[in-house]
């Protein structure tokens, strides 16, 4: 029942929308981690992937939409549910399929997996495995931009799960206290692991968790990509003026379970059901995009582009070695 | 093309399965995202989702199936009007996670120990008599002055001068940018802290007292010192954390424990100890610029006893290098911190009783200078271990490990540890001076055994 709630979100806001190039971005972005992330599950399964594995399917309008207003410099940090942000800030499927499958070739040489992946050139901060921990690390992120005196934002993704561990509380007020450029997000997509929002929230308004703060918020529909693109730049441009953070709650949906190997029985098939066939964040580009006279040909070649990269990044993943065994000892200590 | 179904591994630890009910039947079109199946795992009964669209062709494993392993082929999936084959492809790849190298080359860890590697301290020339106090405040002030890089941040590091008065005066100098006070809330700033670093800045966190560090110990182990392994080498953490470590006077259990073995437990940190005014400026200006995180575990005691300290303004200690305080023949004393002081004072007593006692003091517990006291006890063939801290897991047990590990043969004894009693700190000052350990224990574990 609680899917229901997404019909009555508001939109973004009054700020820019998408132009029809910038949907096709979209299109293809969300497509490709819709993709991606279905043969991440696949290959889960066939054994080439190991450990926990956290699918982004379903929630892909948020990062899309969030990316979209960032400039390059901008940092991000999410939590282990992280595949979707790292390819919405344009690490490269290969890099991430490699790292997935624990190679050599990986973001993180095959010594972080699906939890732990960063790259300092596309300013992504991890792909962090406590649940929490990343909002005071985001928090430091948006310290250091205005330590140095850039006009860069931060950006500190978290899930409803995480929404009531102390230290997001200790990050909203040292943010404020500093007025940090810190846009902390919350990705609301109904469940904690397998307990839902209602069983685990006293709150259930999380974009007003800031208040106490003076930390403004606002609930966007995430699984419209304009409406996060349009609430995301405005609230970029309030950091970036230096006004102090901003808390967006990003209502969407995850498809598949908490990670690969939960059965999710504290749904029903109905309501994910309902979901996908309404709410369907790529559905609902594909038909603006439709309507705004772009062609079933031009969509499936933006399909096409996808599937090879996704074909490209498995094959590359599967050819890759595996790290030297040398490489247990490396990276523990920087030199000095 | 004819596709194989395999039977899919659903949990981290799974190998096999039941197969227990079809939701399709041989012929049905299925859509991607479809359900097809399902399976129980060693966890519960999951759901074998289609990957792609088809026509399920032939089911080659049929419900109520147990023990299925992974990857078996368990259905044909085939293209509209497409034949269907009889039996799963045999050229279908069987996908392995095993490594594509064949035979894996033994690795051994890097040697902790090198033998006759010792270290002799440079002759830094004129010293002047200082407090440990200000020794750690010249090293702030030198580092802040040095990078711009380098802030300090904890709570009441400000306008208040410092807690314990370590930063008086910084906040006059270097401003309110670079001298950062923070609320009581451990557990964020220090994951702020981390974050800032992980962007290449060299935050200095103080600690009120290292117990409070146990608020934000997760950010120091799984977000500061994991940081770099997990990211391939990526992304380093230069980081101080310090702050009074160890009992003071009479303020109770909670506010009263050695973190020393805590720390040194975890690859990724580097942790430091030092006993005098030269040990605290040397090494405190080296672990702010240490590109790793770094442990700077002080003594509240201590702050205000004063020692020799170099004033030459390019003096600096490595880290991981102890020093040999006080020369013996017969029996190595290793000691940190505080406990430095007590193991040259049970030195001179046991000198006057004919017993010459080598004094080691570590300065650093990770990286632990393994060679300096293995050559040590090669000389004199007894091990006496002084900590403040609990003795099991403490100090003292990897200290003797070490010299089991590479000095067995030379030990004229079982090595003994003097360490604080294994109860929480007591308040009772007869109790708390019981529960510590003093000179004259050290003195009556060296006659022990001599």
């Amino acid at each position: 029942m609680q899917a229901e709630t997404h019909g009555t979100l508001i939109s973004g806001g009054n700020g820019p929308s998408l132009t029809r190039e910038q949907f096709q971005q979209a299109f293809h972005n969300m497509l490709l981690i819709r993709k991606f992330e279905e043969k991440a599950g696949q290959l889960y399964g066939m054994g080439l992937i190991g450990g926990f594995c956290h699918l982004y399917i379903g929630q892909e309008a948020v990062v899309v939409g969030v990316q979209m207003a960032l400039k390059d410099g901008d940092k991000i940090i999410t939590s282990y549910r992280d595949h979707g942000q790292m390819l919405a800030a344009g690490m490269s499927a290969r890099g991430v399929m490699a790292e997935l499958t624990g190679r050599e070739t990986g973001y993180s040489r095959g010594k972080g997996g699906s939890m732990h992946m960063f790259s300092r050139e596309k300013n992504f901060y991890g792909g962090h495995g406590i649940v929490g921990a990343q909002v005071a690390l985001g928090a430091g992120l948006a310290f250091a931009n205005k330590y140095r005196g850039t006009d860069e934002v931060a950006v500190a993704y978290f899930g409803d799960g995480a929404a009531n561990q102390g230290q997001v509380y200790e990050s909203f007020n040292l943010a404020a206290l500093h007025k940090l450029p810190c846009i902390f997000i919350i990705e609301n997509n109904l469940y904690g692991m397998g307990t839902s929002v209602e069983r685990a929230s006293a709150s259930k308004e999380f974009w007003r968790n800031g208040e106490p703060w003076g930390i403004p918020g606002r609930r966007v529909d995430g699984m419209d990509v304009a409406a996060v693109y349009e609430a995301t730049a405005e609230v970029v441009a309030h950091c970036r003026a230096g006004k102090g953070p901003y808390l967006l709650e990003i209502m969407t949906y995850r498809y598949r379970g908490h990670s690969v190997s939960d059965p999710a029985k504290y749904r029903t098939r109905e309501e994910v059901e309902s979901v996908r066939k309404n709410r369907d964040p790529i559905e609902h580009v594909r038909h603006i995009l439709l309507d705004s006279g772009v062609t079933e040909d031009e969509l499936k070649s933006i399909e096409n582009d996808v599937k090879d990269t996704v074909k490209d990044c498995v094959e590359f993943a599967q050819t890759s070695p595996f790290p030297d065994p040398a490489e247990l000892y490396t990276d523990v200590l920087q030199e000095g | 093309m004819a596709t194989d179904i395999l039977m899919p591994a659903l949990s981290p630890t799974m190998t096999e399965g039941t197969l227990s009910r079809w939701l399709k039947n041989e012929g049905d079109t299925v859509a991607s995202g479809e359900i097809l199946a399902e399976i129980e795992t060693d966890k519960a009964t999951m759901e074998v989702e289609a990957v792609d669209e088809g026509i399920l062709g032939r089911i080659l494993i049929p419900a109520g199936t147990q023990g299925v392993a992974v990857n078996t082929p368990i259905a044909i999936l085939v293209e509209e009007g497409e034949a269907v084959p009889e039996h799963a492809s045999a050229a279908a790849p069987q996908p392995s996670a095993e490594p594509a190298q064949a035979a894996v080359a033994p690795v051994s860890a890097p040697a902790t120990y090198a033998e006759g590697e010792t270290y002799v301290e440079k002759d830094w020339g004129p010293t002047a008599e200082i407090t440990v106090r200000e020794a750690l405040n010249q090293a702030l002030a030198e580092e802040l002055r040095h990078d711009e890089d380098v802030f300090l941040m904890g709570e009441e590091v400000g306008q208040y001068q410092g807690a314990y008065k370590v930063s008086q005066g910084l906040l006059a100098e270097f401003g309110e940018k670079r001298v950062i006070d923070m609320p009581i809330t451990e557990h964020g700033f220090t994951g702020m802290a981390v974050g800032a670093a992980l962007t290449g800045l060299k935050p200095v966190v103080e600690f009120m007292t290292m117990n409070f560090s146990m608020q934000a110990i997760d950010h120091i182990i799984n977000s500061a010192a994991k940081t770099l392994y997990m990211s391939g080498g990526q992304m380093g953490c230069p980081i101080v954390f310090r702050g009074p470590n160890g009992a003071a006077a009479r303020v109770g259990a909670q506010h009263s424990q050695c973190y020393g073995s805590w720390y040194a437990h975890v690859p990724g940190l580097k942790v430091v100890v030092p006993w005098s005014a030269a040990d605290a400026k040397g090494l405190l200006k080296a672990a702010i610029r240490d590109p790793n995180p770094v442990i700077f575990l002080e003594n509240e005691i201590l702050y205000g006893h004063k020692f020799e300290c170099p004033t030459d303004e390019d003096f600096i200690l490595p880290i991981g290098k102890a020093k040999i305080e006080r020369a013996g023949t017969d029996v190595t004393i290793v000691a940190f911190s505080i406990m430095v002081g007590e193991a040259l004072e049970a030195a001179k007593v046991l000198a006057e009783q004919g017993i010459s006692a080598e004094v080691i003091n570590l300065r650093s517990l990770r990286p632990l200078d393994t060679a300096t006291i293995v050559e040590s006890v090669k000389k004199t063939s007894r091990l006496v271990t002084v900590e403040e801290g609990w003795p099991f897991a403490g100090i003292g047990a990897e200290v003797a490990m070490q010299i089991t590990e590479h000095a067995f043969d030379w030990l004229d004894a079982p090595p003994v540890r003097v360490a604080g009693v294994d109860v929480p700190m007591p308040f009772a000052a007869n109790l708390e001076k019981l529960a510590l350990p003093h000179a004259e224990d050290i003195v009556n574990a060296v006659r022990g055994m001599v």
